[in-house]
């Protein structure tokens, strides 16, 4: 009886461990593939050409394979999303974790998961009929679709991570430390601000930079308001990014550029990939205090 | 004795639950007074009352009055950040904040207005002293509070609390969580401090309530029971349920 029991319990162990083995050699997969099919171009077009060329012609006669451009326009968006997104996703955080009433807030919690799931298509979308138009029409260009437009999409689609995560590093303050500061004659603006806002601040950096990582990767919504020319990045120019250069082309690629193509995605990896050791950073600190 | 806090027929309910009946208190300037009583009597319900922490709590409600240097608390002329800063506050758990240690002494004067870096350095410096940990803590005011032993933390929020300058201290139980020694020195402590304070200490401890404190207040059930001399409520109790309290017979 016992024997048997230790069997089934064997056959459990083992079933767990091959689950989650999967996922971590889906990782392993992903990682090794890439590696492997993205080193090639590298090493024919040349590091340097490929990582400081300011031009990619692709499907010209003499192809020129650099990717400057993407690099930057991905930074660039990525900041201006930042930029634009913190400020808005930490006050409505710190609003809706310390001022709001009870009804206000469980209605924003439930729009804002709304928000979180809606696809990225339908952002491309939205954006593209209602953005792109007056962005044109405000600034007086031939072309709304623009750096900017995709940055404003960018900064409305990582609100929820930012607003999220923040909320969630709000609240768990200890309430002990908010009535410390309040028994000494502290305002409750005062309070969050000196008190639950440093003692939370690992975790709200942990939120800027998971909404760094989910711009940084995203490609439809950008794709369809940046309107994706090579260009070196300007505000009101039409941008191309990391993760569009490789969408845009990849269907009819052959060759070297498909092979370049696999080492932009490489690069894009190795952003995402450096912005996750930053986010656990800031969480494993977090847990430590 | 002038008294520097009075309160008159106060009642409080949470929701529909009422958790205080009808108290009637005196509390004389620069003395200690001790409520004692089972959990969930109300002793530390009340002492919230008297600066007011419990308007933090939803769905609280309060008639009667508290009388703070014959101002009534309540009255809506009252800025309730001022009355903490008159009424300090320890609480049960030592909870200091996770900065350094200047930066927790410092906190509440930088609050209400201190900038001056030389003003801060005294005003941090007295109320170590006062609190008796600056011997322990001078040579590392900048590393962070949380290093700190529990009954150090303790004393570190004492010495907070004393940095705004309060007219009353009020403990909630601020020896329940450390060991005896710590706890001797903060028994200490108060004996001491009550020459420049009035102290409304919080315990469980009746033994802390005999040592430390003039006048002692029983709680049962929400209701004042009895209020006395602490000599005279230990040794003559004039209720039967206070004396059957104080010699163990329930609680």
């Amino acid at each position: 009886m016992n024997g048997r029991k230790h069997l089934v319990e064997k056959i459990m162990h083992g079933i767990f461990f091959i689950l989650g083995f999967v996922t971590v050699a889906c990782v392993l997969l992903i990682t090794i593939y890439l590696i492997i099919s993205g080193i090639p171009a590298i090493q024919k077009i040349g590091f340097f050409e490929f990582i400081f060329g300011q031009e990619w012609k692709s499907t010209s006669d003499v192809a020129k394979y650099g990717i400057l451009p993407f690099i930057l326009t991905s930074i660039y968006g990525t900041a201006g999303a930042i930029v634009i997104g913190v400020p808005i996703g930490f006050f409505t955080a710190v609003y809706l974790a310390k001022m709001a009433p009870k009804k206000i807030k469980s209605g924003a919690t439930a729009a804002i998961g709304l928000l979180a799931g809606i696809p990225s298509v339908v952002y491309g979308l939205v954006g593209m009929m209602i953005l792109v138009p007056g962005i044109c029409e405000w600034f007086h260009l031939s072309d709304g679709a623009s750096l900017f437009a995709a940055i404003i999409v960018l900064a409305i689609m990582i609100l929820p991570s930012i607003i999220n995560v923040s909320i969630t590093a709000l609240e768990a303050v200890p309430k002990e430390y908010e009535d410390a500061s309040l028994a000494l004659g502290a305002t409750p603006e005062e309070t969050w601000f000196k008190v639950s806002i440093p003692a939370a601040k690992s975790g709200i950096a942990a939120a800027v930079v998971l909404g760094v990582g989910r711009a940084i990767g995203e490609a439809m919504a950008v794709m369809m308001v940046s309107g994706n020319a090579p260009n070196m990045p300007s505000l009101f120019e039409s941008v191309r990014f990391l993760t569009t250069a490789i969408a845009s082309e990849m269907s009819y690629s052959s060759g070297l550029q498909q092979q370049a193509l696999f080492s932009i995605a490489l690069i894009l990896f190795f952003f995402i990939m450096f912005m996750n050791a930053i986010l656990n950073y800031f969480l494993k600190r977090g847990k430590e205090r | 004795m002038k008294n520097i806090i009075t309160v008159n027929d106060l009642c409080l309910w949470y929701g529909n639950h009422q958790a205080l009946h009808h108290i009637h208190m005196d509390i004389p300037k620069n003395s200690v007074t001790a409520f004692i009583g089972p959990s969930g009597c109300g002793k530390s319900t009340f002492l919230k009352t008297l600066n007011r922490m419990n308007d933090l709590i939803d769905d609280v409600k309060i008639t009667g009055e508290v009388r703070y240097n014959n101002q009534d608390i309540f009255s809506p002329s009252v800025d309730v950040n001022m009355l903490r800063k008159e009424i300090g506050m320890v609480f049960q758990k030592p909870n200091p904040f996770p900065m350094s240690i200047y930066d927790n002494v410092a906190y509440g004067p930088r609050t209400h207005g201190i900038k001056n870096k030389v003003k801060l350095d005294e005003i941090v410096e007295k109320s170590l002293k006062d609190a008796a940990i600056w011997e322990e803590v001078k040579d590392r005011l900048h590393k962070s509070a949380m290093s700190l032993s529990g009954g150090q933390q303790q004393r570190l929020c004492i010495a907070r609390a004393l940095a705004v300058e309060p007219k009353v201290l009020l403990m909630d139980e601020p020896t329940s969580a450390l060991d005896p020694i710590s706890t001797a020195k903060i028994e200490e402590l108060v004996t001491v401090l009550k020459e420049q304070y009035t102290i409304i200490i919080v315990t469980h401890n009746m033994q802390q309530a005999a040592r430390i404190s003039d006048q002692t207040a029983f709680f049962l059930l929400g209701e004042l029971v009895e209020l006395d001399s602490t000599k005279r409520l230990f040794s003559q109790p004039k209720e039967k349920r206070t004396e059957d309290y104080i010699t163990g017979r329930f609680g």
